[in-house]
């Protein structure tokens, strides 16, 4: 079973509805008991980072994501929340990504909102996956490049469209809203 | 590099397809789903579904209508009309649209736009703005076109923007139905005046028009509708048109 964590943030039916098209069942709880007993877990999320992580603390919903051992995909929201700490709300984040969250410079369109392709990519998450594939965003902050970073893209700034330590990924684009290739990304993650 | 969008536009009304329809390989032209999945098919980058039912109690199937849409498409669409308060988004973002278009209701309360923002997102509010050329100076309409407003269309667009909307879908009524090419003129001046995205819409007759306004405007992404239902312009053509006149587009 794959769970799906919930929380105050948008966008968790789409994810589901991704999973069930590729015949994977999920669940969308915050049960902690739940969420540590799944084989996978994503973590989705639009929504703003400071009132997310008040609802996680809350919940205690960060301590039982940072303790999880099996594969974990955060996406969009879920992939800053990782990072250490985010210039939206000025928010201490979880920290399990070694980057830092920043508001994109006026330099050009914000919010970054549509289908872009990569620079740089690697690991199994990526597999059958090219450089020109475009996947879609729609984030007005984005992480900083770190070690942790397994796929980078551009737009003002070169960020980190995916990550990675340990069991846990994240993806800074919507997969499930990236038509064939992010079909193909969700499956690399589901099949770990 | 970021693409630019080719955005298909279907009306519903009681949660069938207004228009006729002539794609080959669809069963029920009629059904905003099947048509819907075609476009994806083809590469359509996001689509717009717009409800112009106009009575409350349909407004149920059109709930149910988004959540077959949700479970089906697996590219971004925005669901609009007949939105007026914050428990018409909820129930539609519930249902699975990523995000909601609003018009005359943002005009009539403008919080509307910041209560949407704060709750679901910025991203999540697509102000449509319907604007016609008046002898000095582009006008706002609402009701579908009927009604002009007092709001002059780069004060409304600033202003729809500071209020926390994520993009403007521009219509210039001008244009509309004329087949002749986007409002390259006021596309340019709304896109100078905010830096959220634009959505050129109204005009589109021919590919090089979506070639035009990429290239004279710094429009994100070109919307149409009849265009793309009767077949008139297959959108895989467009993209390959477009990509050879060298405007980044999806493959």
């Amino acid at each position: 079973m794959i769970a799906i964590i919930k929380y105050n943030a948008g966008n968790i039916r789409s994810v589901q509805n991704a999973l069930d098209r590729l015949g994977y069942k999920s669940k969308v709880t915050d049960d902690i008991k739940e969420i540590q007993a799944a084989d996978k877990v994503i973590f989705p999320g639009v929504g703003e980072a400071g009132s997310a992580m008040k609802y996680l603390k809350e919940h205690k919903l960060d301590i039982c994501i940072k303790s999880l051992k099996q594969p974990v995909l955060a996406i969009c929201l879920g992939l800053q929340l990782m990072c250490k700490y985010s210039e939206e709300g000025n928010t201490e984040c979880l920290g399990i990504f070694d980057a830092d969250v920043k508001a994109f410079p006026p330099d050009d369109i914000v919010p970054h909102m549509g289908w872009n392709n990569f620079t740089r990519i690697k690991g199994e998450i990526f597999n059958r996956i090219e450089l020109e594939n475009d996947v879609y965003f729609v984030h007005t902050y984005y992480a900083t490049l770190s070690e942790n970073t397994i796929a980078e893209s551009n737009y003002i700034v070169p960020f980190s469209a995916a990550m990675k330590s340990g069991n846990f990924y994240a993806t800074q684009f919507h997969p499930e809203k990236s038509a064939e290739v992010g079909e193909q990304i969700l499956k690399n993650f589901l099949q770990l | 590099m970021l693409k630019k969008r080719i955005i298909a536009c279907l009306d519903i009304r009681d949660g069938r397809t207004v228009k006729g329809i002539n794609f080959v390989d669809i069963v029920d032209a009629g059904d905003p789903v099947e048509l819907a999945k075609a476009y994806v098919k083809q590469g359509v980058d996001e689509l717009v579904f717009l409800d112009i039912t106009a009575t409350i109690e349909k407004r149920k199937t059109l709930i149910k209508l988004v959540e077959r849409i949700a479970a089906e498409i697996n590219v971004p669409f925005t669901v609009g009309g007949g939105i007026n308060a914050i428990e018409d988004v909820s129930a539609l973002i519930k249902a699975g649209a990523d995000k909601v278009s609003i018009n005359s209701s943002a005009v009539r309360r403008p919080e509307l736009i910041t209560e949407i923002a704060g709750q679901f997102g910025n991203q999540c509010v697509v102000v449509a703005i319907d604007s016609k050329r008046h002898k000095t100076d582009d006008v706002v309409y609402v009701d579908g076109g009927r009604t002009p407003t007092n709001y002059s269309t780069i004060w409304w667009a600033k202003e729809a923007e500071k209020r926390g909307a994520g993009e403007i879908l521009l219509t210039s009524m001008n244009h509309d139905g004329c087949k002749e090419g986007f409002a390259i003129d006021l596309t340019n001046r709304i896109c100078e005046a905010v830096n959220i995205p634009v959505i050129a819409s109204g005009g589109a007759g021919k590919m090089e028009h979506f070639k035009e306004v990429f290239e004279q405007t710094k429009a994100s992404a070109g919307l149409a509708a009849g265009i793309f239902h009767f077949g008139e312009i297959p959108i895989p053509n467009l993209k390959d048109y477009l990509r050879k006149m060298n405007v980044d587009v999806r493959c």
